[in-house]
């Protein structure tokens, strides 16, 4: 299967880790990533909020570009992901429908085929790891822009983690605004968003958060420390791409050298549960 | 009339798609809002005021600059109101027309965004952003004083130590022209 792909700016920058095991998973389940040539930034959350015509402007340039190719175009990050589909959706509304579909990688490695081919290839179960899913809110919100079936509750992630063989935990909180958009020029507010985050978690049991997006990685690993310290209270919640438990239990080679590339090291935790 | 009333500021609005006109004021959209806390105006005020012709109020407020455009309100507004949207087309408007802006911070990070991928040829440069946003108005030194600035450092040292920090500029597009247009603006 081939899909163009749209990595999105800090997948060349700080998410390195995160296209790292994108490019590995995808080798593993027979995907062929075709990145799209001469993509453009999607102007994320500045380009919305000061200029309407740009944050227009921006996807539909990467709409064309994806046209002339004609296969679907998968995403990684919410923001570049739905940004596309707003790009999309002001084309249609024009009456210009593009032919190919713009996918959210969580959503395309969720659908059945792949599914199944995870439960096919499994090669180490990760048994016994407690995980809150969190989905953060660009990848479902709002519907009528990302087509999303369940935007209050969806359940995509936690389908995956029991293939995987770990054991999704249930919380209210999935989709709840980690604040990331706000994390350079106001962390004092994120720092309270991401520590009833952390408490919740914790509170439902989780050994670890899930993420499929860079930006609530971020958010929700870099001030671990400044919270902790803030708090008086040592938190140490790992927090995984949904694409690096995958290549765990299908068992990458290069897992633990990702690991080794977020703050919060989670190699202690997968290493107790007999993982790593 | 005595008072002439402002319906151009909800007429705007709906001629950008963003009508306000069939709230009800049930405040669903406040009740879900994760920022309240830090907002001046709760949401439903924010499009009671749209519909009231409130406009030097909207454009001044903390609200909008707070807002993470996290989109639970124009999720759950049961009648279809973007308010989001809203948020974004009065920050737009506040910069437009010179408002003073009540969080710059927000405000300049944004422009620096916006202006980094310009500069950088058409993706976004993670470092070139932080300078751009952190040189501006001498903020470095407000910084240093708040002792900030040792926290950043840190988790930029640790980025660093793990390979997360692009030492090279992102590739410059064979569009980069075409995206300099498109934020000729900034
Ligand atoms: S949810 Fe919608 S109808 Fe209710 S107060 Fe907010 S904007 Fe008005
Ligand atoms: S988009 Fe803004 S106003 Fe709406 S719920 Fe989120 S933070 Fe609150």
């Amino acid at each position: 299967m081939k899909l163009s792909y749209y990595p999105g700016c800090s997948l060349e920058g700080t998410a390195a880790d995160y296209a790292a095991s994108i490019a590995g998973v995808a080798e593993l389940l027979g995907l062929t990533l075709a990145e799209l040539p001469d993509w453009n930034c999607c102007g994320a959350s500045a380009a919305h909020s000061l200029d309407e015509a740009a944050a227009r402007a921006l996807p539909v340039r990467n709409l064309r570009l994806a046209q002339t190719v004609g296969l679907d175009v998968v995403a990684p990050c919410a923001l570049c992901f739905n940004r596309l589909k707003a790009g999309a959706k002001a084309l249609a509304a024009e009456g210009e429908r593009p032919t190919f579909r713009v996918w959210d990688l969580l959503d395309l490695l969720t659908q059945p085929y792949f599914l199944q081919r995870m439960a096919d290839l499994r090669a180490r179960p990760l048994t016994g790891l407690q995980a809150v899913c969190y989905y953060g809110c660009l990848v479902n919100r709002p519907p009528h822009i990302t087509d999303a079936a369940n935007p209050e509750n969806p359940g995509n992630m936690e389908k995956l983690l029991q293939v995987l063989g770990a054991t999704p935990l249930e919380w209210s909180f999935k989709t709840d605004c980690c604040g990331a958009g706000l994390a350079v020029a106001r962390p004092d507010l994120i720092d309270r968003l991401v520590q009833r985050l952390y408490d919740r978690a914790l509170r439902a049991g989780a050994e670890c958060l899930v993420v499929s997006c860079q930006m609530c990685q971020a958010n929700l690993d870099l001030p671990q420390a400044r919270i902790s310290r803030q708090a008086g209270k040592k938190y140490e919640l790992p927090v995984l791409y949904f694409t690096e438990l995958i290549a765990l239990a299908l068992g990458h080679p290069e897992v633990p050298r990702w690991l080794a590339r977020h703050l919060v090291d989670p190699r202690p935790l997968l290493t107790a549960k007999g993982l790593l | 009339m005595a008072e002439s009333l402002a319906f151009a500021l909800a007429e705007n609005l709906a001629a950008a798609g963003l009508a306000v006109d069939t709230c009800y004021q049930c405040r669903k959209c406040s009740n879900g809002c994760p920022l309240v806390f830090a907002m001046d105006l709760p949401p439903d005020r924010v499009i009671r005021l749209a519909l009231l012709g409130g406009e030097a109020e909207l454009l001044a407020c903390r609200t909008i600059w707070v807002c993470s455009s996290c989109e639970t309100c124009t999720t759950r507004c049961p009648n279809g109101i973007d308010i989001a949207g809203v948020m974004d087309w009065l920050k737009e408007q506040a910069v437009a027309k010179g408002a003073a802006v009540p969080e710059p911070e927000v405000r300049d990070f944004h422009r620096a965004f916006l202006g980094a991928v310009k500069l950088m040829g058409g993706r976004l440069s993670e470092p070139v952003v932080m300078a751009l946003y952190t040189l501006k108005g001498g903020r470095w030194l407000t910084k240093l004083r708040r002792s900030a600035a040792a926290g950043e450092l840190a988790t930029a040292l640790g980025l660093l130590k793990r390979r997360r920090l692009p030492l090279t500029p992102p590739p410059r597009l064979g569009g980069a022209g075409e995206v300099a247009r498109i934020l000729r603006r900034w």
